[in-house]
């Protein structure tokens, strides 16, 4: 026992306050009803703040971010781990902006503007961090799929707009052996020695294929911790996976890698919804990949309504040669803010059995 | 949510440990036994579990300190009783280097390997050990014991140290420096046959030791030091007899505004690294509407080469918790948290001891000292990871999290621990105002305070002093004292050898070399040569020391302790590292560039660490590095 703690409570814990005395008059007649609805109450438009952004004077309203502001401008900042319908994490740092007075770059994802802010989001020291964040990104994590998925756009758009170059730091280091990153433990890495040190560390590894719906290939994971968002308090208040580990082992994970079906996971999917660089991917999209013949071009996305229960959420069917291959929602649909559950996102098998004969 | 836990029921050892901390399990909702009539209708757990989050560290240290490991069915019982997702809380256990989810023995060393250690001979110390039990982390003599190399203990002036952990019925840990590998070897098996009670305390608390670590301990002009070596840490009434709780009386009588005014006057600034006046933080806290207010005493001190906290804390518990209570009584606090890094055992068990001799005597609890104001104080132990000295992560910590850094604004004193107005003061900060608080023979006054030292830096200062030093330890000396000055306290470089670099700030500071001996050492004059106090660290490296070998200790020591949470830190630190490595081993044909480009591209990884990671770690992740390569005289490549 830690001596610092009596069982069951902290010496600390001090006494709730006494309750209010109990209201009395809970039962007495309720005062006439206006004979009208009585009137909203004005809402009072947050007064707006006059901030410059690269130069220019502009009026935005208080309480929005300078990623909201510069995009109102037509600015085009790039983004990995922020998504509208989560709260943001500004872990990424790609979307660092200069704000005059600040030591270091402030994170516009999440940064409120405040009166007078003066922002550069284009100065050489701003273009110099995002260009080492993406090189530092790219030499470390497989981002081949990371440029074709919504929301998150381009990364090697990007790339090419910093001019980041990822084999500075060395051709990547080999791939880790099924379950080994899952298991370092923290404060006791491998220091590279030797030759070793030409090399790139990375983190490589295996594919975890443990279901028939979906796989999750953490070599091409960035640690945007949106599907961790996603599945607990944003979402899905699920809570199956969590970041676990620390510094460059930080990974995200079941409790002891445990594989998913034994795991908390309810397979609704919103971790794949937001994923921005297809580590967690539709088992059959994985397949067709592995086997040639995924081809997005050749792909219809047909909306429709999810035909299971009353709710009446909103389907991106994605469609090749008359097959669902994947299903999605859009994020700005109302109903599911782009999540959904098991039955809408993998129910659709049935669809694809065709009757023989 | 629906709690889902998989995997077999905790063992009753397991769960008793558990229970320590968390009391017996009240119904089958929250892991105890089931009992049908009565769980069978009401749902219970719920909210009130999770209202105890902040008790999942104190629970993984006792399931630690019991069974050796966080062993899954161990957790998956703190997981009901507190209804955290399994998931949640193995990402905490996982993210503290003293918890380990797999086997190991029961008997660990951890053997400090960081740079004032290395100077003193730690690597062949890990060399023995190597010999003796295998290599590290390899079970040896049956599976009974173990060794793992550890950054900095905060036992530099003793180098070389280890911490000595014993998982058991009465758990052991146990700080031994200066040791090798015969003494510690011997400390397992000692404390694994014998228990807690025969193995010799190797910390030894009396007046030898406090001189060991405290050179100047009796002398008559010390200040924050006066009481070291010559109270009892263990007696209320000594440290009464000494001055002690003048302070809090001082301050109640004026009142809490008066108090802060106090401090303000001082013109005290934060001793913990940042630098920030003690007294604006106060009122600000002070001030703000949100309920209730807490005060923090970060005693997590981690920065390799930094041991003053530790000493304070070891020779002068009360004097902390007094200074707490002052915090809390100026910022309209009622609790106050203790972060106590966990390789501190102690400074651990002093703290606890004052903690309930004080509130014994009525100086913590519901009525402070008769003035009707309650108040009380908790000790939290981290659990081995430096990012939590950061005092955003060690809120996260404190409230069960991963030690995460948060995002500021909002800052501290608006929103911090649970979300609420926190103070928090690092412990040398908090020693300076018993004196800002205390009578005249201390120093009496925030404006006698700001009399000493100079104008930008008022008060006496401790220093950190390791390394090639004849006489390492703790000092006080006035702010202005030339860095000079403070070798030659220190009895100089033994051996009559040239000093070739001296690390000023720990590893986040920056090398400066012998030209800098007339810098005063104050903030102002740091800065001035482009160098900082940080936690008052000075290591001191001889001509004939390891520069190559110390860098790469130092990038290898951010890189094990990044939280990994933001882009710029968690890869940053692994290509700093990887870049000194080949920079250290330039084998020709193997660089893939040449040396120019190698040290353009460190310059380059260095930038975007410090202009984009979320908080200081990442961002000083390469000041001793780059200093140390913008002097290439120091590094010798
Ligand atoms: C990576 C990192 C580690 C830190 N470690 C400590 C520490 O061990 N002790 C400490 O007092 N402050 C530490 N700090 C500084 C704290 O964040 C904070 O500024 C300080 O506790 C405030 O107290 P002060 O104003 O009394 O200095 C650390 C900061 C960073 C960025
Ligand atoms: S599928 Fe749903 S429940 Fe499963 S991990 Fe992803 S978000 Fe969580
Ligand atoms: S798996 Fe995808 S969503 Fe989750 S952290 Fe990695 S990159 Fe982000
Ligand atoms: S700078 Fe490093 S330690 Fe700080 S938040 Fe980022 S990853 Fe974590
Ligand atoms: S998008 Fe802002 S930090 Fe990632």
């Amino acid at each position: 026992m830690t001596a610092a703690h009596r069982p069951g409570e902290s010496p600390l814990r001090i006494p709730a306050p006494p309750m209010p005395p109990a209201i009395e008059a809970i039962f007495t007649t309720p005062p006439a009803r206006a004979s009208r609805t009585p009137e909203a109450p004005p809402v009072q438009a947050p007064a707006p703040v006059t901030i410059t952004i690269d130069g220019i004077e502009v009026s935005v309203p208080s309480g929005v971010t300078i990623l909201d502001a510069a995009r109102a401008q037509g600015l085009d900042l790039p983004t990995l781990c922020y998504l509208e319908n989560l709260a943001p994490v500004n872990v990424c740092r790609i979307c660092v902006v200069e704000v005059t007075g600040s030591r270091v770059l402030v994170p516009a994802c999440s940064r409120k503007v405040e009166a007078g802010m003066e922002i550069q989001t284009e100065s050489e020291r701003v273009r110099h961090s995002r260009k080492l964040v993406l090189e530092f990104l790219g030499s470390s994590v497989d981002l081949s799929l990371a440029g074709e998925r919504e929301p998150d756009g381009d990364l090697a758009r990007w790339a090419e707009r910093y001019g980041a170059d990822a084999s500075r730091f060395g051709p990547p280091s080999e791939p880790a052996a099924a379950g080994v990153r899952d298991a370092h433990e923290p404060g006791h890495h491998h220091a590279p020695e030797g030759a070793e040190a030409a090399f790139a560390t990375s983190i490589a590894q295996p594919v975890k294929v443990d279901n028939e719906l979906y796989v999750r290939d953490y070599s091409k994971c960035i640690l945007c911790y949106k599907c961790v968002e996603a599945c607990g308090e944003d979402a899905q208040n699920t809570f199956a996976i969590a970041v676990a580990g620390r510094g460059f082992d930080a990974r995200i994970s079941t409790e002891w890698a445990t594989p998913l079906p034994e795991s908390a996971c309810v397979y609704c999917g919103n971790c794949i919804g937001v994923c921005p660089t297809g580590a967690l991917m539709f088992k059959s999209e994985h397949d067709m990949r592995e086997a040639g013949t995924w081809d997005g071009s050749a792909q219809t996305v047909t909306e429709t309504i999810c035909p299971y229960c009353g709710v009446g959420c909103v389907l991106d069917l994605h469609v090749q040669d008359n097959t669902i291959v994947k299903v999605t929602s859009p994020m700005d649909s109302s109903v599911t803010e782009g999540h959904l559950c098991i039955k809408g996102r993998f129910g659709f098998e049935f669809t694809n059995e065709r009757r023989r004969g | 949510m629906d709690l889902h836990v998989i995997g077999p029921l905790a063992s009753p050892v397991e769960r008793a440990a558990v229970d320590t901390v968390l009391g017996s399990a009240e119904s089958g909702w929250t892991g105890g036994q089931r009992d049908a009539r009565n769980d069978g209708h009401v749902a219970r757990g719920g909210h009130a579990a999770r209202a105890r989050r902040d008790l999942l560290l104190p629970a993984l240290h006792a399931l630690q300190d019991r069974v050796g490991q966080i062993t899954q069915p161990g957790l998956n019982y703190v997981c009901k009783r507190l209804s955290v997702p399994p998931a949640e809380a193995y990402g905490v256990a996982t993210f503290y280097a003293l918890f380990t989810t797999t086997p190991r023995a029961s008997a660990v060393a951890h053997m400090c390997d960081d740079i004032a250690c290395r100077l003193a001979g730690a690597e062949e110390v890990c060399k023995d050990l190597q010999r003796t039990l295998g290599p590290a982390g390899s079970p040896a003599r049956d599976g009974t014991m173990t060794w793992l190399r550890s950054p900095c203990l905060g036992r530099c002036e003793l180098a070389p140290a280890a911490l000595v952990t014993v998982a058991g019925e009465s758990p052991i840990r146990r700080e031994l420096a200066p040791i090798d590998a015969v003494g510690i070897i011997g400390a397992l098996e000692v404390a694994l046959n014998r228990g807690a009670d025969a193995a010799p305390r190797a910390t030894a608390s009396g007046p030898a030791a406090v001189t060991a670590s405290v050179p100047q301990a009796g002398d008559s002009g010390l200040r924050l030091l006066a009481r070291i070596g010559t109270t009892d840490p263990t007696s209320l009434d000594d440290y009464r007899a000494h001055g002690g709780y003048v302070a809090l009386r001082n301050a109640i009588a004026m009142g809490a505004v008066a108090t802060t005014r106090e401090v303000t006057d001082a013109k005290l600034l934060g001793r913990g690294g940042a630098a920030f006046p003690t007294g604006r933080k106060w009122a600000a806290v002070a001030v703000q509407p949100a309920q209730p207010h807490f005060v923090v005493c970060n005693a997590d001190e981690s920065e390799p080469g930094t041991f003053k906290d530790r000493v304070l804390l070891e020779a002068d518990p009360f004097a902390v918790i007094e200074a707490m209570t002052i915090e809390g009584f100026a910022t309209g606090a009622s609790r106050g948290f203790l972060y106590l890094r966990g390789e501190y055992p102690l400074a651990e068990a002093r703290l606890l001891g004052a903690i309930d001799t004080a509130r014994a005597a009525g100086l913590l609890g519901v009525d402070v000292a008769g003035s009707g104001w309650a108040f009380d104080i908790e000790l939290r132990r981290g659990a081995g990871a430096y990012i939590c000295g950061e005092e955003t992560a060690l809120f996260e910590s404190i409230e069960g999290k991963r030690g995460e850094p948060r995002n500021k604004p909002p800052f501290p004193v608006e929103a911090g621990l649970f979300g609420k107005p926190t103070a928090v003061n690092n412990v040398e900060t908090l020693a300076n105002v018993l004196l800002i608080l205390g009578n005249g023979d201390g120093v009496g006054g925030g404006a006698r305070f700001a009399t000493l030292g100079t104008e930008g830096s008022t008060g006496p200062k401790l220093f950190c002093l390791s390394g090639h030093v004849a006489r390492p330890g703790v000092y006080e000396v006035p702010f202005g004292t030339t860095l000079r000055e403070l070798l030659e306290l220190g009895g100089g470089v033994p051996g009559g050898r040239a000093i070739r670099a001296i690390l000023l700030g720990g590893a986040a500071g920056v090398f400066v070399g012998p030209d800098a001996l007339d810098v005063p050492l104050t903030f102002e004059g740091t800065r001035a040569i482009g160098a900082s106090l940080g936690s008052g660290v000075v290591m001191v490296f001889d001509e004939a020391a390891d520069m190559v070998g110390t860098l790469r200790r130092i990038a290898a020591f951010f890189r094990d302790e990044s939280c990994g949470q933001c882009v710029p830190c968690r890869v940053g630190t692994v290509r700093q590292e990887e870049l000194l490595a080949r920079l250290a081993d330039p084998t020709p044909g193997k660089a893939p560039r040449s040396r120019a480009d190698e040290l353009a591209l460190l310059a380059d990884v260095g930038r975007a660490m410090r202009d984009a990671s979320i908080c200081g770690l990442g961002q000083t992740a390469s000041s001793a590095i780059e200093s140390a390569f913008r002097q290439p005289e120091l590094v010798g490549l």
